[in-house]
């Protein structure tokens, strides 16, 4: 880990801003924004709402070109969206309702020209086991929890085999205790197969449990703030101080002052907060929650 | 706030006993599930209930007619029926219903096509969008039936007039339905089409038509009883030129002819072939698609 060799990279953004139009206003929403994204990376975009994250991951899935900067895959400028970079969306409208559950793996092979027929019908069904749907296979969408129908998605761009999984938010919209676990499946799920995944989030936790490399946005538009290494763990480090912690206050740096606004925890309250031990220390604004949101 | 008072009270604030339930549990809530009695169960049915219903106003009309004993105005029910199978069994209600069937099918088909024509380009072109906007604001609101004279000029006495008002009455309620359809369908679901390589054509016939199908569906609906109307309509007004008539000018001869009882039995066909696509046709065509997948309740 130490002295290896670095691996050429798999996705290089080099300096990308993009701005998009809505009615009335020209909005910025990252300005010359760098990462390099190596393959088997779990590579997190992670800031809170604002920064721009899902505009960049747009940007990588060849859905919106930048003003300026680059986006390579592979070395080759991305310029439309294509199977090698399968999207993963937060909606569970991904999902097309009239296909069951199946038919919506096998969607994506058969739409992109990958595999047909039979050969689609394999593979949808290795991956639809790969998340455990086996006994829905032939189930329509509606009849799905929010779970399954995530699970169906994450299934249908992973049969693809893409050089590069792109999930935006994929499990916001979950309760918190299905989150919790689908977090956990997706581990496990990289554990098998080493996947490449670019994954935004805007909760530090979820960032903190999933990415082995987390890129820190600002808002407003969003820029590079730090890229930090994690092995899950949410380790301390030499000053007593959690990962999670670490990149709480840096993200909130400039907004110490606000958070005494109302809805928030007053600052005086946090202050008279009797000290206890690290590991179970009141993690600051969060909601108990793992994955609780961060803005 | 900096005098906190010494503790007190214990550290779990409100604190009650915590109990489990030991043994068995009870077992005296009566039923958890049993099925409804045939009446129930009966009255559930939503046919049933319109057909008592039907039976009711039938037996009005029948009383009615019975007691104004005036055969011209109100015929009875039963002497209805009776022309009613007469017309059938003589042959010439089936031919008529033939033809008016047939122009009608003509027309929703050439009808349909178009809007598929005029929907796809409006959501590949903006300057499409704008001419189906145009197009359909101008003529939705006028009558297809107000046409028939300028038709009649065009194209002459014959099945191409009916056919010609049939189509604009189909055309523009379908586009429109289809159009609104197309813009409902969610951004994200069109991304995951063009994820995996859809565009175009390939992404209206994959994702776009079925997305907007509840849409497209209510269209077809409300496309099909425009041109049921405006097709017996056209027929009353010009009868039948082209050699043989359909429903609309058998009710017309035979009122001519002061045959109520069969102006009655072919308002009944009008009536009941509408029923027919409606609540068979339609409702089979819903419950294999939309209800299927969760589209509509």
């Amino acid at each position: 880990m130490n002295s290896m060799p670095i691996s050429a990279p798999l996705l290089e953004v080099k300096g990308v801003t993009l701005q998009y139009k809505t009615r009335e206003h020209l909005v910025t929403a990252t300005y010359r924004v760098s990462f390099d994204v190596h393959p088997s990376d779990r590579f997190v975009l992670l800031g809170p709402s604002g920064c721009g994250k899902s505009t960049l991951l747009k940007a990588v899935g060849g859905y919106m070109a930048p003003t300026e900067g680059t986006l390579k895959l592979k070395g080759q400028v991305i310029r439309k969206p294509g199977a090698d970079r399968c999207m993963v969306f937060q909606e569970f409208d991904q999902l097309l309702p009239w296909k069951t559950v199946k038919k919506n793996v096998m969607f994506g092979l058969e739409s992109s020209g990958t595999l047909r027929g039979k050969a689609a019908e394999e593979r949808a069904m290795q991956y639809i086991e790969k998340v455990n749907l086996t006994k829905f296979t032939d189930a329509y969408p509606h009849t799905l929890s929010g779970g399954m129908k995530q699970r169906v998605a994450i299934a249908r761009a992973m049969a693809m085999e893409p050089d590069i999984l792109l999930m935006d938010e994929p499990f916001a919209a979950l309760d918190a205790l299905t989150r919790r676990k689908m977090q956990d499946e997706l581990l496990q799920l990289w554990d098998d197969t080493k996947f490449t995944v670019l994954f935004v989030t805007h909760s530090i936790p979820e960032a903190v449990l999933l990415g082995n490399r987390i890129l820190m946005l600002s808002p407003h538009p969003g820029q590079v703030k730090a890229e930090l290494n994690s092995d899950g763990t949410d380790p301390v480090d030499r000053t007593g101080k959690k990962l999670s912690d670490t990149i709480h206050d840096m993200l909130f740096a400039e907004q110490v002052e606000e958070m005494a606004a109302p809805g928030q925890i007053p600052m005086p309250v946090r202050n008279r907060l009797p000290a206890a031990p690290a590991n179970v220390a009141p993690s600051r604004i969060e909601p108990p929650i793992a994955g609780g949101p961060l803005t | 706030m900096n005098d906190i008072p010494t503790i007190k009270t214990p550290a779990v604030h409100n604190y009650r006993p915590e109990f489990v339930q030991q043994g068995e549990l009870t077992k005296e809530f009566g039923v958890v599930e049993k099925p409804l009695t045939i009446f129930e169960r009966l009255y559930n049915n939503g046919g049933l209930r319109k057909l008592a219903i039907l039976l009711i106003i039938g037996a009005i009309w029948e009383t009615y007619a019975r007691h104004l004993n005036n055969p011209l105005l109100v015929p009875t029910l039963t002497d209805t029926l009776a022309a009613f199978w007469e017309a059938i069994a003589e042959g010439v209600l089936p031919g008529r219903v033939a033809t008016s069937v047939r122009l009608l099918l003509q027309g929703y088909g050439i009808g349909l096509l178009l809007a598929f024509v005029f929907t796809t380009l409006a959501i590949t072109t903006r300057l499409g969008n704008d001419l189906l906007e145009l197009l359909t604001s101008m003529f939705n609101p006028l009558p297809a039936i107000a046409l028939l004279p300028l038709a009649l000029i065009w194209f002459g006495l014959g099945d191409k007039s009916i056919i010609f008002v049939v189509i604009h009455s189909v055309l523009w309620a379908v586009a429109l339905n289809t159009h609104s359809g197309f813009r409902s369908v969610s951004n994200t679901m069109r991304m995951v089409g063009r994820n995996y390589g859809l565009g175009g054509l390939g992404l209206v016939f994959k994702v776009l038509i079925p997305a907007a199908f509840p849409s497209i569906l209510t269209g077809l609906k409300i496309g099909w009883a425009f041109a049921w109307r405006t097709l017996i309509a056209a027929e009353l007004v010009y009868g039948a030129a082209s050699g043989k008539g359909g429903l609309g000018w058998f009710i017309y001869e035979s009122k001519n002819q002061l045959e109520i009882p069969s102006v009655f039995a072919g308002l009944f066909a009008v009536i009941l072939i509408g029923l027919f696509i409606e609540n068979v046709v339609f409702r089979f065509i819903e419950a294999r698609t939309v209800r299927r997948w969760g589209m509509q309740t």
